[in-house]
C-alpha cells in the first residue's frame, strides 16, 4: 500500500511541475507577442511624427529638398508589407531622417525654430525608443529560448509543440547608410 | 553583466538568510534571558509591520514630498521624459512617473513598491551637468531600482531591523525603570550575570541589525548597477555620471538623513568617519572600477 503512495506523490509532483514550466513558456511567449507591439508603436509613433517634421523644414530649405521627398517615400513603405520590409524601411528612415538634421546645420534660421527643436528632440526619442524595444524584444527571445533549449523545461516545450523564436536582426547590408543625393 | 547580476542577487539572498538567523538567535535569547520576552517582540512585530505598511503604500508620496520633486512636463523636460520612456521599454516596466528635484546637485532616485506606480525623480543638476550617455546612465541604474523590487527589499529589511530595535528599546527601558523579573531563579549572582549578559545583547543586537541591512543595500546598489549596464549596453555612462558625481562639490538641500539610503550616490559630500560598513552606498570608486570592467 506504501508504494501505492509513493507513486501517486510522484506523478503528483510531476504534473504540478508540467503545470509550472507550461504556464511560463505561455507567459515568457506572450512577453515576445508584446515586444514586437511595442517596436510597432513606436514605429507608429514616429510615422506621425515625419509629416510634421517635413513641414517645417520644407520652408526653410532651399536646395536639399530630394531628402524630403527620399523621406516621405521611405515614409509610404512603412505601412504597406511585411515586418521584414517594415524593418528595412524603418532601418533607412533612421538614415533619412540623420541626413535631414544633418542638412538642418546649415540653416541657423530653422535650427532655431522652437517646433523644429521640440520635434528633433520627440524624433531622437522615438529613434531610441525604438532601439530599446528591439532590444527588450530579443531579451524575452533569448529568455523563451533559454527555457526551451534547457533541460528539463525543453522536453515539456517538445510535448506541447513551443518552437523557438528568431532574434531582431539587422541585415549587413542594412548596416551602410544609404546614399543621400542633394 | 549577467554573472554580476546573478552573484549579487544570491549575495542579497544569503544576506536576507543571515538576517533570518540571526532574528532566530535574537528571539530565543530574548526568550531565555527575560521573563516573558515573547510579549515584547510580538509587541515589536505589531508596530515594524505598521511602519511597514506606511512606508508600503505612501512611502513614495512622503519621499517625493521631503525632497520637495515636481512632476516632469512634457514642455520643460521632454529629453529626460524621454529618456526615461525609452529605458522603461528596455527594461520591460511599465513608465514610471518622472520627477525634477530643484538643486544643483547630481543626484536621482527612484521609490514606489510596485512597478505599476512607481516614480523616479531627478535633480535639476543631473539635467544640467551630465550628457545624454550619463543620463542614460543614471536614468537606468534607477530604473533598476524598480525592476529589482529594490524597495520592497528595502521595506522588509526595515520591518526586521525594526522588530530588533523596537524590542531592545522598550526592554532597556523598563530595565531602567526596573520590574523586570528574570526567568532565572537560581540566585542573585547567575541571575545578574544574566542580565548583564541580556543588557548586552540589546544593546548590541540593533547595531548588528543594521549593519546586516546597509550590506543588503549595498548589494542591491551594485546590482541596480549592473542591471542598470545591461539596459543601456554601455556601462561606461553610468561610471562617467559617477566620475562626475565624485567629483560634484554641490550639497543637497532636499535630502535628509532618512532619504539619503535612497539616492543614487549618497547625498552627503562630507567624507563621514565612521567606517564603510555604516554607509548605504558601497564606495563610489568601487562601483566605478566594476563598470569599466563589465
Amino acid at each position: 500500500m506504501d508504494l501505492v503512495y509513493w507513486i501517486l506523490i510522484i506523478i503528483g509532483i510531476l504534473v504540478l511541475y508540467i503545470i509550472i514550466a507550461y504556464n511560463r513558456l505561455i507567459v515568457l511567449r506572450n512577453r515576445i507577442e508584446n515586444s514586437w507591439s511595442q517596436i510597432d508603436v513606436q514605429l507608429k509613433r514616429r510615422y506621425d511624427l515625419i509629416p510634421n517634421l517635413i513641414n517645417t523644414v520644407k520652408g526653410y530649405v532651399t536646395h536639399e529638398k530630394t531628402v524630403l521627398t527620399e523621406l516621405t517615400k521611405l515614409r509610404s513603405q512603412l505601412v504597406s508589407g511585411s515586418m521584414n520590409q517594415k524593418a528595412k524601411a524603418s532601418n533607412q528612415i533612421t538614415d533619412a531622417l540623420k541626413s535631414i538634421f544633418a542638412v538642418a546645420e546649415n540653416y541657423p534660421q530653422l535650427k532655431a525654430n522652437e517646433n523644429f527643436k521640440m520635434l528633433q528632440e520627440e524624433l531622437s526619442g522615438t529613434e531610441s525608443k525604438i532601439a530599446y524595444a528591439r532590444q527588450f524584444y530579443n531579451d524575452s527571445v533569448m529568455s523563451y529560448n533559454n527555457k526551451i533549449q534547457g533541460f528539463p523545461s525543453n522536453t515539456i516545450a517538445n510535448i506541447f509543440r513551443f518552437n523557438e523564436k528568431e532574434f531582431f536582426k539587422v541585415e549587413e547590408s542594412e548596416k551602410k547608410n544609404i546614399k543621400v543625393e542633394f | 553583466m549577467y554573472s554580476e547580476i546573478s552573484s549579487n542577487k544570491w549575495k542579497s539572498v544569503l544576506l536576507f538568510l543571515a538576517f533570518f538567523i540571526f532574528m532566530g538567535i535574537f528571539i530565543w535569547m530574548i526568550n531565555l534571558f527575560f521573563f516573558q520576552g515573547y510579549v515584547f517582540i510580538i509587541g515589536a512585530t505589531i508596530v515594524a509591520i505598521i511602519f511597514a505598511l506606511i512606508s508600503y503604500y505612501s512611502g513614495d508620496k512622503i519621499v517625493l514630498a521631503m525632497s520637495h520633486a515636481k512632476e516632469a512636463n512634457k514642455k520643460d523636460h521632454a529629453h529626460l521624459i524621454n529618456t526615461v520612456e525609452g529605458l522603461a521599454i528596455a527594461a520591460g516596466i511599465p513608465q514610471p512617473k518622472v520627477y525634477v528635484i530643484p538643486g544643483t546637485q547630481i543626484n536621482a532616485f527612484a521609490c514606489g513598491t510596485m512597478p505599476k506606480k512607481a516614480s523616479v525623480a531627478v535633480t535639476e543638476g543631473a539635467l544640467q551637468k551630465l550628457n545624454r550617455q550619463e543620463l542614460e546612465g543614471v536614468v537606468a541604474h534607477e530604473l533598476s531600482h524598480i525592476k529589482n523590487y529594490d524597495i520592497r527589499v528595502m521595506v522588509l529589511a526595515s520591518v526586521l531591523v525594526g522588530i530588533i530595535v523596537f524590542t531592545s528599546e522598550i526592554m532597556l527601558r523598563s530595565f531602567l525603570f526596573g520590574g523586570m523579573g528574570s526567568n532565572d531563579d537560581r540566585g542573585g549572582r547567575s541571575n545578574l550575570i544574566f542580565i548583564v549578559i541580556g543588557i548586552v545583547l540589546l544593546l548590541l543586537a540593533p547595531i548588528i541589525a543594521q549593519i546586516i541591512k546597509l550590506a543588503i543595500s549595498r548589494k542591491r546598489e551594485y546590482l541596480a548597477d549592473a542591471s542598470g549596464a545591461l539596459l543601456t549596453r554601455y556601462p561606461k555612462g553610468l561610471a562617467d555620471a559617477l566620475k562626475k558625481i565624485k567629483n560634484d562639490t554641490s550639497e543637497l538641500k532636499a535630502a535628509s538623513n532618512a532619504t539619503s539610503h535612497l539616492f543614487i550616490s549618497s547625498p552627503f559630500k562630507k567624507k563621514q568617519w565612521f567606517a564603510s560598513l555604516f554607509a548605504s552606498h558601497p564606495d563610489v570608486n568601487d562601483r566605478i572600477k566594476k563598470l569599466e570592467s563589465m
